[in-house]
């Protein structure tokens, strides 16, 4: 029997801040391996629904599943303080300002969580943390502060440091937009090679070309609700909705 | 100018200078401590130990610091606490400065991005281990110059406790003032001596902040 469990699954999510409704009730499922490109215009709530996702933000109604374990289960609070860091060693982030440890090193950066979460050992988590950076191509940096790296090799880094965990999956959220425009190919490249081994991914976005080379669904978010998915090719091209249609035509022209 | 009388009085006053050091450092080691568990009340998620941090800080910086001083040295006994001077002096600077430096304290943890306790939390750790790892070596940095002001603050402060007759410097000047009456000469001498200690405060802190500064 084939795994047909979604590796995560959002069900009637909404969320709140203040009066404001920011999700009106999203549904989603991301299958492993799989890759989601979040598109919308700003302020749609693409950040708020990724970062509900391993509850960074608190639903006010829905439901988070990763790989068939709820995440926004009702329980005591140590309890539920357990539960949730356990839950997010399984899902690695990636912030818009990447929010490196500047008083850590690039290899105590990607070594801490898991020396310090995982018991690994100093040298083992050092061998790790080369490896990661190895896979970003930044093994030469392993010593360096992070103020010393450029955006795009920051960026990097802090994709290594959420690897480096070994997640089920990957939270990217607009990875690239507080990137000089020629640092961005370098974090794309990075993105693609994850997608080449089938990494499961969410990756709230600006860049549509990117999302129509790597995803493999895209879904085009406005006002807190989902207006349309589909395939890049359909979603780009022959967009259903109106509000898709001059969303994509915006920002082609724009 | 009486330069006979300095060179005589100068032993007892680096005496008492020395007692001075000793009760900034006994009120600093105290504050610091009341400090760090007033500042965690500050930040706690329970509103109720918000409100006792807040209390604190607001009686202690909202009442000035000789009455709090005589409330526990000649009120102390009433309710119990008997006191001898120089320990009542240095529990109420202590107490007194731990409201300004919990504030210097929480300030340092606040200044530290957001950011970095989201990324530890995404990385699966506690709040707690958060707060050790990730926020509070970058917060101690940033508290290293506003804890430096609260200890010179304090140190010129423990003049104070010359009026429950501590026998340290400020206390040492006025008596010897009844005996010779020569108060410029003395409270030159005293105010010298004030500033070699601060001066001396603030090269530690600068190394502290130094040190710091080439972390990272
Ligand atoms: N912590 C918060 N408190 C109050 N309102 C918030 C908060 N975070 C987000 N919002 C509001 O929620 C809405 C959705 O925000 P969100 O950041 O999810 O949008 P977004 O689609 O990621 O936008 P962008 O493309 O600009 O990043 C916005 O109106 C925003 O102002
Ligand atoms: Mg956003």
């Amino acid at each position: 029997m084939t795994d047909v469990r979604p590796m995560i699954e959002v069900r009637g999510a909404r969320k709140f801040f203040g009066p404001l409704e920011v999700l009106k009730g999203i549904d989603f499922s991301v299958a492993r391996g799989q890759i989601v490109a979040v598109i919308g215009p700003s302020g749609s709530g693409k950040s708020t629904l990724l970062r509900s996702i391993n509850h960074l933000e608190t639903l006010d109604g829905g439901e988070v599943w990763l790989d068939g374990v709820k995440v926004n289960q009702t329980l005591p609070r140590r309890a539920f303080e357990k539960h949730i860091n356990s839950v997010r060693q399984q899902m690695g982030m990636v912030f818009q300002h990447f929010n490196l440890f500047p008083h850590l090193s690039v290899a105590e950066n990607i070594a801490i969580a898991p020396m310090k979460l995982k018991g690994m050992a100093k040298v083992d988590a050092r061998a790790l943390a080369l490896k990661m950076l190895d896979k970003v191509g930044l093994a030469d940096k392993i010593d360096a502060f992070p103020a010393r790296l450029s955006g795009g090799q920051k960026q990097r880094v802090a994709i290594a440091r959420a690897l480096a965990m070994q997640p089920k999956v990957m939270l990217f959220d607009e990875a690239t937009s507080a990137l000089d425009p020629e640092l961005v190919d370098e974090v794309n490249l990075v993105m693609k090679q994850l997608a080449a081994e089938h990494m499961t991914m969410v990756i709230v976005t600006h860049e549509m070309r990117f999302a129509a080379e790597v995803a493999d669904r895209v879904i085009f978010m406005a006002d807190g609700a989902v207006v349309e998915e589909g395939k890049p090719d359909d979603l780009f091209r022959n967009p259903v909705q109106e509000r898709t249609r001059s969303f994509l035509k915006k920002f082609l022209n724009g | 100018m009486d330069i006979a009388l300095i060179g005589r009085i100068i032993p007892v006053f680096v005496q008492a200078a020395w007692t001075t050091v000793q009760l900034s450092l006994l009120s600093l080691v105290l504050g610091l401590a009341v400090a760090a568990l007033i500042a965690g009340l500050r930040l706690s998620h329970l509103a109720v130990l918000r409100f006792i941090g807040t209390a604190y800080v607001s009686v202690f910086r909202g009442t000035p610091a000789l009455l709090q001083i005589f409330l526990l040295y000649f009120g102390g006994p009433q309710i119990g606490i008997q006191l001898e001077p120089f320990a009542a002096g240095a529990i109420a600077l202590g107490l007194n400065i731990a409201a300004y430096m919990a504030e210097s304290i929480r300030g340092g943890v606040l200044s530290v991005d957001r950011g970095q306790m989201e990324a530890a939390r995404s990385l699966g750790f506690g709040e707690g281990q958060s707060m050790r790892w990730i926020v509070l070596p970058q917060a101690a940095k940033l508290m290293i110059r506003p804890l430096g002001v609260n200890a010179v603050a304090l140190v010129k402060g423990t003049a104070l406790v010359a009026t429950i007759s501590v026998v340290e410097l400020t206390y040492t000047a006025q008596r010897f003032i009844g005996s010779t009456y020569k108060p410029f000469e003395i409270f030159a001498v005293t105010a010298v001596l004030y500033m070699i200690m601060v001066y001396g405060l603030t090269l530690v802190i600068d190394r502290l902040d130094r040190a710091y500064a080439e972390e990272a």
